[in-house]
């Protein structure tokens, strides 16, 4: 097959120049070609430097970057070579970048309309009328609802979803050669995820434009890409097909990457890769992945590998290829439930609204509680892992648990005791065994306050320690979170994001809790070191005995950990029962449609979609919450009245009108 | 939208009527009563008996407050103690002149701290910012009463350009007062200047290492077009609020500018007004310098309101 290259990418360095005037690679000596009508998938984790290409890619170099040599020729142009007048030309019209967040790329005092028109004027010469019709033709390509209503609004008007299609569009309206992807659904639900990524297949069918699709996800590379591009630490360390390289991985970083991520089909933590990537832009002699590599021998250490061929492409190693790598196998849980109940809650309603002057003076209703009509058990050492989409109310109950938001009614107890809703009005003894950890742990550990600091503030708070005491706890701690004891004296700063989170671990057992609310703990983190963290928190969990409730929008990390799952749709629990149970058919709706949305790093996998990705901003007044998206819906009984608790195993509950063995059986998890 | 605006509007009413409440007490708080302190140790005999009844302090404080919140609603805010006239005569004068002043260095200042405030933050750490904010930071740290003294020195009695303190009575014709307010309008612009500037700048900056800047430049929007249509509305919200406090700080809190330079507008009046402790008259201007706060802010809040969709429509799209 002959392949016109497209985009050609020729040992490009690049990077930034240190204050002593030392160059400090971002990039390494990257060659890439990205033939026309071919989607590429360049994979990586934070710090690889793959936006870094993307952006290369259109000559575009973030403040403060240099090439040092090297290439970046697309369709017949030396990127960095020609005037900023052609390169503006270019971008946006020949070349177009969709961004991570769309929201946040759209500028916000510009409705839509005049944005998807403003490209269209600099990049085509149609006049003001035939712009209007090509407007309508892109939003209806894209798939928006009557486009004339979506033209005229603010970006903050429109959902995740809508916000990524709306920049899609501006680029396709130009007529774009190649489009350059930047984590376009990272961010996004699951089920609108799989939508943008079949829209995305069809796009590449329907007009041949070249797509170069940056992730950090394989799953979702493995649902575009006809070829990928695996990059570490500024290098390219493997490329080739889609289907060989994820079949057959040569390199051990890709290896050890696949293993990492969490699977559906398995009750299994996979293995995290040990070591840290390496300091962006940082001296180097041998290969980058030396460090953290099983197999690495004493040239490693010496000597840069070159790119080699591998059956399926090509791979930067010296035993690429080589049969001296074991299979890396990941850690089977073991439930370590005990008898007692741990924590209790009972028909939990949960409000953000409340009715001010004017909307009693405008006669408004009350909107539906955000929460309502959800209860749950958890015993001591055990994992109750809650999933749903953004907005479902999963926080919202974490936050009602932990006092942060007092629920309107319902019961919460811990240990046999009933607690009050309010953080105020809890006692110590109360807050003690009940702690958070958040998702964020950039923004919940002070800056201003070092390791040892952060540790000290529960023990002091809840315990009577001698100063020599309270040393050595911190050193349990920081131990049992499997960090050296030399980071007590280092501020949050100086840690990785996995680092970070290990500390708000041991931060949330500085406590002794009974119970641990970990609230998307893990979605911030690469997924070479989500494992780690999973894997830690089982440990504790068998060491301490503490519950976990355990709040994710992914399924297969819930999966791996939970003993009991709850899905939740707009606040008000759809099916709840042991892992094994909700995992196997039947299943609700709900619970379906985010089954076949989950994307695996196969590329035989493909999602099924089976409800809109349009979101619902509040939940119904009446009858089961997932009506208005629900494939099954049956008739005005679902709009109406409240759905039934179905009882297909003990233990397990499916609210729904539809009969068990009416109930979807597909068999979504294989 | 218009929820948003009629909630602000709501919030402004309460504040003023709560205000008014503050001032009212405070007054009353004092030791005495307004006569006595007005005529100190002259108080006795007929003159106080006379003032007492004309400001009818026999009456109950509650029934006067109503009586005096009543009067302000429909402009009438009582008869100074010592000019022996309508409050509101006098503060009309006052305002005009105070007006005047105020334009003027709005209309000189606002324009430049803009264009100054987004020159400086296209251009960040570049020699044109750099010099940019620290003439700024200069503006703010010289006290405007030595900005004065200085240019009255060289302007006024070295080169005798323009008069060194105004000698028209407040009455004076606009023509008249003109030649005064140059001087005083210059310092007061120097001043607020530098404050929105600062504060421009800083929303530019912020505005341009945004996402949906860098989507733009990728997008190829040519820079002309980039800093119109993607930059400068966003990077105006922050500055819009500055402005509307730094024209009620013109309209209401220019004392010393107004002292310094004898210009008969509404700061010089309050300070005689202390000076004379005609406390009616204190009453009535700290009422009408909170009202401009107030108005202002409400002011800022609505202009906020149109500038930034965000907000406008935020409570439609539920």
């Amino acid at each position: 097959m002959t392949e016109t290259t497209l985009i050609e990418i020729k040992n490009l360095t690049l990077g930034f120049t240190s204050r002593g005037g030392q160059e400090r690679p971002i990039l390494r000596d990257l060659s890439l070609n990205v033939a026309a009508g071919q989607t590429i998938g360049i994979v990586g984790e934070s710090g690889s430097g793959k936006s870094t290409v993307a952006l290369a890619m259109m000559g575009y170099l973030k403040p403060g970057l240099k090439v040092f040599s090297g290439h970046v020729v697309f369709d017949g142009h030396d990127m960095f070579e020609i005037s900023e007048e052609a390169r503006t030309r270019l971008r946006g019209g020949s070349i177009a970048l969709i961004p991570q967040d769309a929201g946040q790329s759209l500028t916000p005092t510009m409705r839509v309309g005049d944005q998807i028109d403003e490209a269209l004027r600099l990049h085509t010469r149609l006049n003001a009328e035939q712009r209007q019709s090509k407007m309508g033709e892109i939003l209806n390509r894209v798939r928006l609802p009557s486009a004339q209503d979506i033209a005229r609004r603010y970006p903050h008007e429109l959902s995740g979803g809508q916000q990524q299609r709306v920049v899609i569009g501006m680029a396709l309206g130009t007529g774009a050669k190649a489009l350059l992807l930047d984590e376009p659904t990272t961010g996004l639900d699951v089920t609108t995820q799989a939508h943008i990524l079949q829209f995305l297949r069809s796009l590449v069918s329907d007009t041949g434009v070249s797509m170069v699709y940056v992730s950090h996800d394989l799953g979702v590379i493995a649902q575009v890409a006809d070829r990928i591009a695996v990059m570490y630490a500024g290098e390219l360390v493997e490329l080739g097909g889609a289907r060989g390289l994820l079949a057959s991985p040569a390199h051990p970083y890709t290896r050890a990457l696949l293993a990492s991520i969490p699977r559906l089909g398995a009750k299994v933590i996979p293995a995290a890769l040990d070591g840290f990537h390496p300091i962006v832009g940082e001296d180097r002699q041998g290969c980058a992945f030396v460090a953290r590599c099983p197999i690495a021998q004493e040239r490693c250490r010496a000597t840069v590998p070159a790119m080699v061929d591998v059956a399926h492409g090509q791979a930067k190693c010296f035993y690429a290829d080589s049969d001296g790598m074991e299979k890396i196998e990941g850690t089977p849980v073991v439930s370590t439930r005990k008898d007692e109940v741990a924590v209790e809650a009972d028909d939990l309603a949960i409000s953000y609204h409340h009715r001010g002057i004017i909307d009693l003076l405008l006669g408004k209703e009350v909107p539906p509680d955000t929460v309502a009509r959800v209860g749950f058990s958890v015993n001591k050492g055990e994992t109750l892992g809650l999933v749903g989409e953004s907005g479902c109310g999963k926080s919202t109950i974490l936050k009602a648990l932990s006092g942060l938001k007092a629920p309107k009614h319902g019961r919460m107890v811990i240990d046999g005791q009933e607690i009050p809703g309010r953080v105020a009005q809890r006692t110590l003894d109360v807050i003690k065994p009940l702690q958070m950890v958040f998702q964020n742990a950039d923004s919940s550990l002070n800056p201003r306050r070092s390791v040892r600091e952060i540790l000290q503030a529960p023990l002091r708070l809840y315990f009577e320690l001698s100063h020599q005491e309270m040393e050595t706890r911190c050193e349990e701690l920081i131990d049992a979170v499997r960090l050296p004891k030399t980071y007590l004296d280092r501020f949050p700063g100086q840690l990785s994001g996995g680092e970070k989170q290990r500390v708000a671990i041991a931060r949330a057992f500085a406590a002794e809790p009974e119970l641990v609310l970990c609230d998307e703990i893990t979605s911030a983190l690469d997924v070479s070191v989500q494992a780690a963290a999973l894997l830690l928190l089982k440990q504790l969990q068998e060491m301490r005995g503490a519950a976990y409730v355990f709040v994710s929008h992914d399924l297969a990390v819930v999966r791996a950990i939970s003993d009991q799952i709850a899905v939740l749709y707009q606040g008000r629990i759809c099916e709840s029962g042991p892992t094994e149970a909700v995992f196997r058919p039947p299943f609700h709706p709900y619970t379906e449609v985010l089954l076949g949305a989950i994307l695996q790093p196969d590329p035989d996998a493909v999602p099924r979609l089976l409800a809109d990705d349009v979101i619902d901003r509040e939940p119904p007044s009446t009858g089961c919450p997932f009506q208005r998206r629900c494939s099954r819906r049956i008739d005005a009984r679902c709009d109406e009245i409240l759905p039934p608790p179905r009882h297909p195993e003990t233990g397990h509950v499916i609210y729904c009108h539809l009969e068990t063995d009416e109930l979807p059986a597909l068999n979504a998890v294989e | 939208m218009l929820r948003t605006i009629l909630r602000r509007f709501g919030f402004a009413a309460f504040t003023i009527v709560f205000v008014s409440g503050v001032v009212f007490v405070s007054v009353e708080a004092l030791p005495g009563d307004v006569c006595t302190a007005f005529f100190q140790r002259y108080a006795q005999g007929p003159r106080l008996e006379r003032c007492i009844e004309e400001q009818g302090l026999k009456n109950p404080a509650i029934e006067r407050y109503a009586l005096w919140i009543s009067g302000a609603f429909q402009g009438d805010l009582g008869t100074s103690l010592k000019k022996r006239r309508p409050i509101s005569d006098l503060l009309a004068e006052r305002f005009r002149n105070t007006v005047l002043l105020a334009s003027a260095a709005a209309a000189i200042g606002i324009p430049l701290a803009l264009v100054f405030g987004f020159w400086a933050g296209v251009r960040r750490d570049k020699p044109a910012d750099l010099v940019v904010s620290t003439v700024a930071m200069l503006a703010m740290t010289i006290p405007e009463f030595v900005t004065a003294s200085v240019l009255m020195f060289v302007f006024a009695i070295s080169l005798n350009w323009f008069p060194a303190v105004t000698i028209v009575p407040p009455t004076a014709s606009i023509a008249d007062l003109l030649p005064n307010i140059i001087l005083p309008v210059v310092v007061l612009a120097f001043v607020m200047t530098a404050h929105i500037l600062r504060m421009t700048r800083a929303s530019v900056i912020e505005v341009m290492t945004s996402d949906f800047i860098q989507m733009a430049r990728l997008k190829g929007v040519p820079p002309r077009q980039l800093f119109w249509r993607h930059l400068a509305p966003s990077a105006l919200i922050p500055a819009v609020n500055v402005i509307a406090l730094t024209i009620a700080w013109l309209l209401g809190g220019v004392v010393i500018i107004e002292q310094v330079f004898n210009y008969p507008g509404v700061g010089n009046l309050m300070l005689q007004a202390i000076y004379d402790r005609d406390l009616p008259l204190v009453q009535a201007i700290a009422l009408i310098f909170a009202m401009i706060y107030i108005v202002a802010n409400l002011l800022a809040d609505i202009a906020m309101v149109i500038l930034d969709p965000r907000i406008r429509t935020a409570k439609e799209t539920r």
